[in-house]
């Protein structure tokens, strides 16, 4: 009995000495002196796995570059990165349920995760109220401004806004009437709402507009409200969402609304990696707007999508998404450098107007913590990609939309304490 | 009159595919009183077998059939959708007839199965699967009647289920192996793509119709006269028909309540199947794609009045009417100028949004005074 008890006492240390060895054995290899760990936070089950693990092969692969480049160097000494991945599963109270692991359980000094505005606005509540940081890389609606959160997405005036005007002045369909179609969400009613005004300004009209419940397929009454508001063909202007697009485009094109008959649709939501979802020859001669596309024709363009391709296989692509995370991470650790510490406030303080040579071209922190970013316009090819037809200079990013009635006039400034979420310009 | 035609064919090419995938429906829970809730997931089996028919007449050998593959699938999508239907009855809802509580569960919890199985499984052995149950299904009742009696019928059972298990697995690599796209497991939703006959449209007097809707109607239309007649015409149909209306005393009179059943299921799941390819015309196949779809079929069933094929035909086109009607405002258009609060309120719904809401109401309103539906059959289910 003695014997038996004192071997089991001797496994168990033997055993939590393997833990710790196994534990400290990832940090210490190599030169670094110490690592730190940091929190990434996407859906890998339910509906939106499909779209957030690319988020999480792309900052896995941007932590991979910074170890091999020697790692985050604090203070003197140099740090390896690691990370614990969380699964949000496409639902939204796990979002901040897993938020609040990472930050009280895990003490990770910041968050890389989200990809719906219903996750950054279920996660937002825990990061301020914890004084955490989550950086969030998505295209989004904005009209919000969080001291705890890193906008790397567009805003939309760096992509509706710039896209309109292309429609209405510059496309084939220019001049035309505008119809707009998005699924039934805050998204697309926040972004047309933005349009509408726009158009307004520009002296355009909308004649129609139309939202479908998340999940319906059923299109017809669309169509044919489009055929009624638009007999001569105009501009459609496209915020649907997943594989809506799909019933969208097919049937579309059953029904004659065709480039070649006049009808241009502009699209939000459709990157790289959903046009070969629904397929390339649904969307041949249609439009996109992005801050990235695959197609750019830089060094450090081809080098992102050489070394994911390498990475992860050579049927991947990357997409806008895909970048703005690769650059958040970059900036992270760009801003963790200049702080010479991992502590929030430090590092938030030092995070605005860090620069980096993005994917895209140059981007820059602004005090609004979101992104001064390249707006271009693509036309869909036969192959896949976007062939790139114009490209603004750096858009600067308005939190607050000034085309919306409801933010029109305000500004966010976080380097100022007497400004902060939303002052009156 | 060709904004009267323009309404008229939206209005049937949406009632088309709700009747379409609600004809399985109203034969399984109209008739037999099942509640499948993996209805939506036995269409979603079907639109997977147009992709994989589909990928399978890119090969070279069938290349030349291309063209057809759209046809031959709503055979496949048939068979496929029928098979897992039967073994479905044979192992879960045989046991749960009369407590529909359970069976509601026990469906739901089958649907989940089947959705998580397309994600995880890849296409090719998910294929290999089904012929192996095709061939373990089918092959016993093929022997003659002198080794059925025999005592060692489990055996030669037993051994033709070894046979199916073989070939299934054969089968799932040769698939593998030749289409690389079957060969991993995705969530990812796939795309069907219409051969090119049956893409672009067709001018009638004067309008055009996109042809994969006209290519939905033929396939319901088709759908419903075959079935009427089967039910009608032929003496399966009867015995079915017998079983609905007093099943102890079909039972004593020699009916085999217990072959009519799994022959019931099996064609409802079958029209599953169908219904899947005609959806996999519409959309993206994924594996929620038949979820989508379970509402509007119970609600067509229930409004058309449970066991009632006429009353679901009826229900349907009245519901796709209604859609297009409300949806697209095309009331406003027949006449423009009605006075402005009616105008406004009728602006307010033609989104699809509030159509969808508008037609819940209504349907909602109209069950109040006919509880029972359009046609409600008088006989002892009913009663029951």
């Amino acid at each position: 009995m003695r014997i038996s008890r004192r071997i089991l006492a001797g496994l168990a240390t033997a055993s939590l000495a393997v833990t710790a060895t196994s534990c400290g054995g990832g940090g210490t290899s190599g030169s670094f002196d110490d690592t730190v760990t940091v929190g990434i936070l996407h859906s890998l089950s339910g509906t939106m796995a499909i779209s957030e693990s690319t988020l999480v092969d792309t900052e896995k692969m941007a932590i991979e570059e910074i170890n091999a480049a020697g790692g985050v160097t604090v203070g003197g000494k140099s740090y390896k990165i690691e990370y614990i991945v969380e699964d949000g599963a496409s639902d939204w109270p796990t979002f901040a349920e897993k938020s609040k692991k990472l930050i009280d359980q895990d003490g990770v000094p910041v968050v890389f995760g989200g990809w719906t505005s219903a996750s950054r606005k279920a996660m937002l509540p825990v990061y301020e109220s914890k004084d955490a940081f989550l950086y969030y890389p998505i295209q989004y609606e904005a009209q919000e401004c969080s001291n705890n959160i890193f906008y790397t997405g567009a805003t939309p005036n760096q992509q509706s806004e710039p896209a309109t005007d292309f429609m209405y002045k510059r496309s084939p369909a220019a001049g035309g009437d505008f119809f707009l179609v998005g699924s039934d969400y805050v998204f697309p009613r926040t972004s047309n709402t933005i349009t509408k005004a726009q158009v307004k300004q520009l002296g355009g009209k909308v004649v129609g507009e139309d939202y479908l419940p998340l999940g319906n397929t059923e299109v017809a009454p669309i169509i044919s409200k489009i055929k009624k508001a638009l007999p001569e063909g105009g501009i459609i202007i496209n915020t649907l969402n997943g594989d809506q697009n799909v019933a969208f485009f097919k049937q579309i094109q059953d029904a004659g609304i065709t480039p070649s008959s006049g009808y241009y649709v502009m699209n939000y939501s459709i990157a790289e990696e959903e046009i070969s979802t629904i397929g390339p020859e649904f969307l041949e001669g249609h439009y996109g707007a992005w801050n990235y596309m695959m197609s750019i024709d830089t060094p450090a363009s081809k080098k992102f999508a050489a070394s994911f391709k390498k990475r992860w296989g050579s049927d991947r692509v990357v997409a806008d998404p895909q970048e703005s995370a690769y650059n958040m991470v970059y900036l992270w650790k760009q801003a963790v450098e200049d702080a010479g510490t991992f502590d929030d406030n430090a590092v938030r303080e030092a995070l605005v107007g860090q620069k980096f040579d993005a994917p895209q071209g140059p981007v820059e922190v602004m005090p609004n913590h979101h992104l001064s970013q390249t707006v271009r316009i693509g036309e869909i090819n036969a192959e896949g990609g976007f062939t790139i037809l114009e490209e603004t200079g750096v858009v600067l990013p308005q939190a607050w939309n000034q085309k919306h009635p409801s933010s029109k006039g305000f500004a966010c400034d976080w380097t100022d304490p007497s400004k902060g979420e939303k002052y009156k310009l | 009159m060709e904004l009267l035609l323009d309404s008229l064919f939206n209005g049937v090419a949406i009632g088309s595919v709700l009747l379409v995938a609600a004809l399985g429906l109203a034969i399984v829970f109209g008739l037999m009183g099942v509640i499948n809730l993996a209805h939506g997931e036995l269409m979603m089996l079907g639109a997977y077998t147009t992709y994989v028919t589909q990928l399978i007449f890119k090969l070279p050998i069938l290349k030349p059939f291309y063209n057809s593959y759209i046809i031959v699938s709503i055979f496949l999508a048939f068979i496929v959708s029928g098979v897992v239907g039967i073994l479905l009855e044979k192992t879960i809802i045989r046991k749960l007839y009369g407590s529909p509580l359970e069976t509601l569960l026990a469906t739901w919890g089958v649907s989940l199965i089947l959705q998580q199985f397309v994600r995880s499984v890849p296409l090719a052995y998910g294929t290999g699967l089904v012929i192996s149950l095709l061939i373990g299904l089918f092959l016993p009742t093929t022997f003659p009647s002198k080794i059925k009696e025999s005592i060692n019928f489990k055996y030669f059972k037993f051994s033709s289920w070894i046979f199916a298990a073989l070939t299934g697995v054969l089968t799932g690599s040769l698939i593998s192996s030749s289409v690389s796209k079957l060969s991993r497991a995705s969530a990812r939703n796939v795309d069907v793509t219409a051969p090119s006959w049956m893409r672009g449209q067709v001018e009638i007097i004067g309008t055009a119709f996109p042809k994969t809707r006209l290519m939905i109607i033929v396939i319901t239309i088709i759908s419903v006269i075959a079935i009427t007649l089967f039910l009608n015409q032929s003496a399966w149909g009867m015995r079915i028909r017998a079983v609905t209306q007093n099943r102890q005393m079909s039972d004593c009179l020699g009916i085999s309540t217990e072959k009519v059943d799994i022959i019931t299921f099996g064609i409802g799941s079958g029209l599953a199947g169908v219904a899947g390819v005609a959806v996999s015309l519409l959309g993206s196949v994924g594996p929620n794609v038949g979820g989508n779809y379970i509402v509007g079929c119970f609600m067509v069933v229930v409004l058309g009045g449970v066991g009632n094929l006429l009353g679901t035909v009826l229900a349907s086109f009245g519901i796709g009417i209604m859609t297009d009607l409300i949806g697209a405002g095309r009331l406003l258009s027949i006449w423009p100028d009605m006075p402005l609060p009616l105008s406004n309120t009728i602006n307010f719904f033609a989104t699809t949004s509030m159509a969808r809401v508008m037609i819940f109401a209504l349907i909602v309103m109209f069950l109040q005074f006919k509880p029972t539906g359009l046609f409600p059959q008088k006989g002892r289910m009913v009663e029951n």
